[in-house]
């Protein structure tokens, strides 16, 4: 994208304020935008849930279905979770094959929850080498107002937090449904992800669409309730120094820890 | 599918459906303008278990160039199922059946968008379904219109859109899921009221020619039900609430 006069004008103005302590919208450096989860948004998928976090929306349903497992993963089930941006959701994005910010968007909301192992894959067996359950979770973006990382990632969170799960027997080497049986789908633990994107020397959390325009670098950390860092993604075209990335560390936990809250209150009856 | 089919009573001597509605009565409808923050229209509907959101962009610069045309605008319509709309997870990467309900869908909206004030210019219409039930073309449809009108594109008329069918030898308005998968008929019809004019049909099934003429007045009433909604919609976004914007 070529930069254009306005661009400057607002990374200055962004600038100026950070330098007064001060955000763009208002908020404090280290505060996220209004986190609102409305969870079994669809009820058709076995689990959803419709995120907005400030202006930024997203939905992601979750499918469960029996599915053959990986060949060196016999013993474990297969979870999935993409991602993408419809044409509704800003006038810049386009049909057609995925670009490569999309991609990384699904593949980063894929490893922060895979990584943390909050599905646990080795109850998703229905018979060793033969047939294991699929756990799909697909996340779409409606509205965009930046920082679709942490968006995607709370939608999916909290979409298999409240997931229901069929039951599968073998019949005939087939996974025949077993019917009137639905259990709580194996979650161990609740990730949180936090972006946090440096502009200038400032380093802001949940940052908007204007700040995510402006910034030099961002990091993506997610985070378990036991303050361990299970995933981390660096992007744009600046660096961290090694202070600032031990803040941003801090920072996730701190932020995170709140976040955690708010999804198990979301998720919680369903 | 085959053991369920025999045992669902579709309509009873009361002439109740399967779901408990009359032979004339369409499903639960909800239908509302406005609600996305990028679009420049948006609409979302709930047409019996049917959620579907609608964005609306333009009329805006084509690309790529070569699909303009100096006389006109053009109207693109991209209709589109998420995975976890339907039972069995879907492909996200759009399908015949998509791309052939986009289609027709934009020659539905077509007779009613008055392109010809927009050369050179493309509106996008983007469709995507949360969730899919029976009759999913008939209310993206529906909201389609809405989410146009809500860009503030001029337009001749909305088009609004509804089902009808034969299930157990009886026409009736808005066949749902179960009806469609063991009716007899299945009907889309697309309809501008004032203009009287249909923009939308399609059939598959079979029905005599009496059938046929019952169908479409069925159709046509239902899609003068939507009709009220949509206006309803329009005015509750940009009549009714302007004190408090």
């Amino acid at each position: 994208m070529t930069t254009t006069v306005i661009d400057d004008l607002r990374r200055s103005q962004i600038l100026e304020l950070l330098d007064q302590g001060k955000r763009i919208d208002g908020r404090a450096l280290d505060e996220p935008r209004k986190l609102t989860v409305e969870v079994d948004a669809i009820p058709k998928a076995n689990g959803s849930a419709r995120v907005r976090l400030g202006d930024t929306e997203v939905i992601c349903g979750v499918k469960i279905q029996p599915d053959r497992p990986f060949p060196d993963m016999g013993d474990k089930g297969i979870f999935i979770c993409t991602a993408e941006l419809l044409p509704l959701s800003h006038p810049s994005v386009e049909t057609g094959p995925p670009n490569p910010d999309v991609i990384e968007l699904a593949r980063v909301v894929d490893r922060g929850i895979r990584e943390s192992h909050m599905v646990d894959v080795s109850q998703l067996v229905i018979e060793k080498n033969k047939s294991v359950v699929g756990v799909f979770a697909d996340i779409v973006v409606v509205d965009y107002d930046g920082n679709l990382f942490d968006a995607c990632s709370y939608a999916a969170t909290a979409a298999l937090l409240t997931s229901k799960m069929p039951k599968w027997e073998m019949k005939d080497d087939v996974p025949t449904l077993v019917e009137g049986i639905e259990l709580d789908l194996p979650t161990t633990t609740i990730p949180v992800s936090i972006t946090m994107a440096k502009i200038g020397n400032h380093i802001v959390v949940d940052p908007n669409s204007d700040e995510w325009d402006s910034m030099d670098s961002r990091i993506t950390i997610t985070t378990d309730p036991d303050g361990n860092i299970v995933a981390m993604q660096k992007g744009g075209n600046d660096g961290f120094t090694i202070d600032e990335i031990i803040k941003c560390g801090d920072l996730s936990i701190k932020v995170g820890a709140q976040i955690r809250e708010n999804l198990k209150q979301a998720s919680k009856g369903s | 599918m085959g053991g369920r089919e025999s045992t669902l009573v579709l309509l009873d001597e009361k002439g109740i459906r399967c779901d408990g509605r009359k032979v004339d009565e369409p499903r639960r409808i909800m239908i509302k303008a406005g609600g996305l923050k990028n679009a420049d229209g948006s609409a979302y509907i709930e047409f019996g278990d049917n959620k579907i959101l609608v964005g609306v962009y333009g009329p805006r610069d084509v690309h790529p160039k070569h699909m303009s045309n100096t006389d006109t605008g053009i109207l693109r319509v991209r209709y589109h199922m998420e995975p976890f709309s339907v039972s069995e997870r879907k492909n996200p990467a759009p399908s015949r059946r998509e791309i052939e309900i986009s289609k027709v869908i934009k020659e539905a909206l077509l007779p009613a968008v008055m392109l010809e004030k927009f050369p050179r210019t493309a509106v996008d219409v983007f469709i995507e379904v949360l969730q899919a039930d029976g009759g999913s073309r008939c209310a993206a449809l529906s909201a389609a219109s809405v989410a146009l009108a809500d860009a503030g594109i001029p337009m001749r008329d909305l088009v609004a859109s509804c089902a009808a069918g034969k299930v157990a030898d009886t026409i009736v308005l808005d066949v749902n899921n179960e009806e469609d998968q063991a009716g007899q008929a299945d009907m889309p019809v697309g309809y501008m009221p004032q203009l009287k004019k249909i923009t939308l049909l399609q059939l598959d099934g079979v029905l005599s020619p009496e059938e046929f003429k019952k169908c479409v007045e069925t159709g046509v009433k239902g899609c003068e039900i939507v009709y009220e909604l949509q206006k309803k919609a329009l005015t509750d976004k940009y009549f009714q609430n302007r004190g408090d914007q």
